[in-house]
């Protein structure tokens, strides 16, 4: 069982024929996740992979013809908001956004367009998503992880991965792994991805891997000690980030003495929630 | 991104914010030029890209050409928190009655943009935030709607400002949002903003930061960017697309996304050694692109040891390997190299930079433990 998706999603790539879209569709469809329809427009009525997925020119027009529920968003940054407002449109109910670099006055547009809408939005600059055995819809890679009782959440990519292969490689697997992205304005945060995991039968754990920059943990830790009744483990990258400095992702900052790992790491551990010192420690903490 | 002083102040003007006469000089003559023209009484401000300039003697006033020619040489020669003085900002000397701040910036928790105005202007807006916090009035602007004229009233009632500048001032916070707004700025800042004696509203000093994922659509703003702020590295580093931040430590870091890399340079630091960077080489990590990071890391002279932290996902642990074979044969060195293959044929990886007397490792532990020891001169 799972979060957001399972074998019950009918996925549109916007992007598809780009190289990003295209490789990784392949790889989502290798995967088992039921990829449906892409659009790039300008294409629409070509097939791509062998004649395995149709290409449209519009996002309402796959989704009438196709009857998505969920899209992945591969389009290059300067196209990304429009990408995601069409997507909005459409009605489609799951907006899933890798795409790196997008603006940051673009994002608050867009979320806040988004929540008048009431869609959900994950991401942008994010993995996205990987429901083992069932859905993989993003990049996370599929072997690296089994299905299991664990969700995660996480605001960045390889360092997920590493936790999902440490827990493989002891026998544990993931309900749902999510990706919530590295920029500061997003589609979801910690405390939405928490809730739903609180919500869904089988997950019975969790881990919460964050950053520095925003106050994203510290709402978390707020939420984990009002509203949860599941353990959660913790960790936080960015002990050794220099104030002032962007450290890759564009949401891990610290500015003005504010989002420092050592504040986030003091608000789960004052609620209780037990804090891996490093990635590998993650797995010994769960037991 | 960050702006000089003279290039906001222009761009404010644009967006018909009233700021004093003046114009920029790269040497005294220019300056003492300058003066002549704008009657003699000026300020003589120092453009570089740090805080406190006024303090470090770097915002003097001259009373005539001669004086401001005399200041102009000698703040044209100073470095300011280590940084050098290219260029001062010769502006007519205002009088000022009274100092206001205003500034547009992102509420990151709120999600959407906020317009600050504070009667304590002319110092550090974060140090009013902390002392005195009730004299800051702030406003959330939807970024659907835009700034409303209600709201710069409702900031210019909050402030106390007299009834008669309100109309002055909701047009220059009107300007400064379309300034944000038009700019991708982060933040767009007037600090402060005077009335002077003849009552007329000022922006006599100004910042603003530049969203670096919007320059693509700002051409000209991206030609503003003063390399003088960043380590030599990171300018390098940004041909190549590559993340990376110079840090002082002897450990040279190449890894493979953000959020571990960030874990790796912690766990160097756990084990009681310093990272000397954060770098992440994104996906895939093809040898150009590890050959690149590999000569940036090493232009640093403190580096002792250099640890790759590569989880091989959908590129597989050999291919990352080989990747990291190429790029040694291009970048010759004798700096020990530890090398943390993980995730997808990661013992295959392995294998082939044993082969190629890496010193390898499974866990990131072992990884950090190890590149310590290399960089202490032992293996």
């Amino acid at each position: 069982m799972s979060i957001l998706v399972d074998n019950n999603t009918r996925l549109l790539v916007q992007g598809i024929t780009g190289n990003e879209g295209l490789f990784h569709t392949q790889q989502m469809l290798s995967y088992g996740t039921k990829v449906v329809a892409g659009v790039t427009p300008g294409k629409g009525g070509e097939w791509v992979l062998e004649g395995k997925v149709p290409v449209f020119d519009s996002v309402r027009i796959a989704q009438e013809a196709t009857g998505v529920n969920a899209s992945v968003i591969f389009v290059p940054a300067r196209f990304a908001a429009d990408a995601i407002y069409e997507a909005a449109d459409a009605g489609i109910p799951l907006i899933v956004c890798i795409t790196e670099g997008i603006p940051i006055q673009d994002m608050m547009r867009v979320r806040n367009y988004l929540d008048q809408k009431g869609v959900r939005l994950l991401g942008p600059n994010c993995p996205g998503l990987l429901t083992p055995g069932e859905a993989k819809v993003g990049i996370i890679p599929g072997d690296i992880s089994i299905p299991g009782n664990v969700g995660v959440v996480s605001r960045s990519g390889t360092l997920t991965y590493e936790v999902l292969y440490a827990l493989k490689l002891v026998g544990l697997g993931a309900s749902t792994c999510v990706g919530i992205g590295g920029d500061p304005i997003n589609g979801t945060s910690f405390i939405d991805i928490l809730g739903m995991f609180e919500a869904d039968p089988h997950t019975e754990k969790m881990v919460l891997i964050g950053e520095i920059g925003g106050t994203d943990e510290e709402k978390a830790a707020e939420f984990i000690a009002d509203h949860m009744t599941k353990p959660v483990i913790a960790f936080i990258a960015g002990q050794t980030a220099p104030p002032g400095k962007r450290m890759g992702h564009a949401g891990a900052i610290v500015e003005g003495g504010s989002g420092t790992a050592t504040d986030k790491i003091a608000a789960f551990q004052a609620v209780g929630v037990q804090v891996a010192a490093h990635p590998e420690e993650i797995p010994k903490l769960l037991e | 991104m960050n702006l000089h002083e003279y290039q906001s102040k222009h761009i404010f003007a644009e967006y018909g914010i009233p700021i004093p006469h003046g114009r920029v000089a790269s040497n005294s003559t220019e300056a003492k030029q300058i003066a002549e023209e704008l009657g003699g009484h000026v300020v003589i401000k120092s453009q570089v890209l740090v805080g406190g300039r006024g303090k470090a003697g770097g915002i003097r006033l001259a009373k005539n050409p001669q004086e401001a020619e005399e200041i102009a040489t000698q703040i044209l020669g100073m470095e300011i928190k280590g940084l050098p003085v290219r260029k001062v900002l010769v502006d007519e000397a205002a009088n000022i009655e009274t100092e206001i701040y205003l500034g547009i910036t992102n509420d990151r928790a709120d999600r959407k943009p906020t317009i600050m105005a504070s009667s304590a202007g002319g110092v550090d807006i974060e140090e009013v935030a902390e002392k005195t916090p009730e004299k800051i009035v702030r406003v959330g602007i939807d970024p659907l709607l835009g700034l409303r004229d209600y709201q710069a009233r409702d900031l210019a009632a909050g402030i106390d400002l007299p009834r008669d500048h309100w109309r002055t001032f909701g047009q220059i916070a009107s300007g400064l949002w379309r300034v944000y707004l038009e700019s991708d700025a982060t933040l767009a800042e007037i600090n402060p903003l005077v009335i002077t004696s003849r009552e007329r509203l000022l922006a006599v000093d100004g910042k603003m930061v530049i969203d670096d994922n919007a320059l693509f659509r700002h051409p000209d703003l991206a030609e503003m960017r003063d390399l003088d702020v960043e380590p030599k590295a990171e300018t390098e580093a940004r041909k190549y697309s590559l993340s990376f931040i110079k840090l002082d430590g002897q450990i040279g870091c190449m890894v493979n996304g953000a959020g571990l890399a960030m874990a790796t340079m912690d766990i160097i630091k756990l084990h009681g050694g310093k990272p000397a960077n954060f770098l992440d080489i994104g996906g895939g990590a093809s040898s150009e692109k590890v050959a690149a990071a590999l000569r940036i890391i090493l232009s640093d002279p403190n580096v002792r040891a250099v640890l790759f932290n590569i989880f091989g996902g959908i590129t597989r642990g050999d291919e990352v390997a080989r990747g990291i074979i190429t790029a040694l044969e291009e970048v010759k060195t004798d700096i020990p190299m530890v090398a943390r293959l993980v995730g997808t044929n990661a013992e295959e990886g392995r294998q082939i930079l044993s082969a190629a007397n890496m010193i390898t490792a499974e866990t990131l532990v072992d990884a950090a433990k190890k590149a310590i020891a290399a960089a202490n001169g032992g293996d």
